[in-house]
């Protein structure tokens, strides 16, 4: 991106919609940052490998899952494997980027890609509900990324340098599980959204057992056949409602 | 340099590659990706069912069984978080009465 351009997205009124929209999770994101970064540093990694780790690989969750595999010196292609499947729900989230971000450069696209997180994505679906593009996105994504990179970021490197003084046991890390209930709650709308949440929580605590954090991928496919399911039930009873209202006015 | 720390350098390296090619996975091609329209209508589902996916077991697990006590900080941190969502609607307002609920029964009490 040219200085230029980068300029004018950060001048957009939409880049500031978007870091405002993100300032609440920031919290949680925040306490979740600051937990990996002692996390890494308590294993044993170095301070300058944590740091680096924190600043290239920027996903909590995986980082979270392949701490203690580094701790033990596993297999390389372990700790890979592991990484790609906690991160195989963005995988499906880059199928909805692709029908807002798909005309933009190859570049382009793998910025928005690295620098898109969970509840990046959740806010940017609230915002633009359809699937298509439009003139604020990119200004709207690049704002809600800057405050999430900070939020991320800055609190993990102060984990990281201050990493005996922060005790785990405090649970600080359920702040973040707070930070994505409330972003959760936030997408709870209708009937359809209730019954596919509560199928993926039953599905992904029944597969727990499941290596790897596959059960994140059961708890999906779960929720999007519960969820089809209630649309479909849903349309029946209408039609059904309207059938009766039919056949009423035909006989009177 | 000694061996744990090209080890960690190349995972390192390794797990960045990952993160920008699962995050751009189906950015990276540039011709058209048919998707059938069942597919397309619930995918929406599936952002929902990842937070849910994540949340659930923090929530109601420990060590990978679903928690035998009522003593634990987490269920009332959570209905009440949940409470105050619905009356207010603000995710920060969510975690920090979590939190203010949360900290003191888990350090204090030890739950």
């Amino acid at each position: 991106m040219s200085l230029q351009r980068a300029l004018a997205q950060l001048r957009h009124p939409a880049f500031r919609e978007g870091a405002a929209d993100l300032i609440g999770p920031a919290l949680g994101v925040g306490a979740w940052g600051l937990v990996t970064g002692v996390a890494m540093v308590k294993s044993g990694m170095s301070v300058w490998l944590a740091l680096l780790m924190s600043l290239a690989v920027y996903a909590g969750s995986a980082q979270l899952s392949v701490i203690p595999l580094l701790a033990v010196g596993a297999p390389l292609w372990v700790v890979w494997l592991t990484a790609t499947c906690v991160n195989l729900r963005f995988v499906i989230f880059s199928s909805l980027w692709r029908g807002y971000f798909q005309s933009q450069p190859l570049q382009q696209r793998l910025a928005i890609g690295y620098f898109s997180g969970d509840v990046i994505f959740v806010a940017f679906m609230k915002r633009f509900p359809r699937v298509e593009p439009g003139p604020d996105q990119s200004p709207y994504f690049w704002g809600a990324a800057s405050l999430n990179w900070l939020a991320w970021q800055i609190p993990s490197v102060a984990g990281i340098l201050l990493a005996n003084e922060i005790p785990l046991s405090w649970g600080l890390g359920f702040a973040g599980v707070l930070a994505l209930l409330g972003v959760l709650l936030s997408l709870l709308v209708d009937r359809a959204t209730w019954v596919a949440t509560a199928v993926a929580a039953s599905a992904a605590v029944a597969a727990y057992a499941l290596p790897l954090k596959l059960n994140i991928l059961v708890a999906i496919a779960a929720a999007i056949a519960a969820g089809l399911a209630m649309e479909s039930a849903q349309r029946h009873a209408r039609q059904q409602a309207l059938r009766r209202r039919a056949a009423r006015e035909d006989g009177t | 340099m000694n061996a744990e720390t090209v080890y960690g350098l190349v995972a390192i390296v390794g797990l960045a590659l990952i993160t920008l090619l699962a995050r751009a996975f189906f950015m990276l091609p540039e011709r058209e990706l048919p998707m059938p329209d069942w597919l397309r209508r619930g995918l929406k589902y599936a952002p929902l069912a990842a937070l849910t996916a994540v949340i659930a077991p923090e929530v109601v697990m420990v060590q990978g069984a679903l928690i035998g006590s009522l003593q634990d900080a987490r269920l009332p941190a959570v209905v009440c978080a949940c409470a105050y969502y619905f009356w207010q609607r603000g995710i920060l307002g969510t975690i920090v009465v979590g939190m203010a609920v949360y900290l003191p029964l888990h350090i204090g009490w030890g739950w």
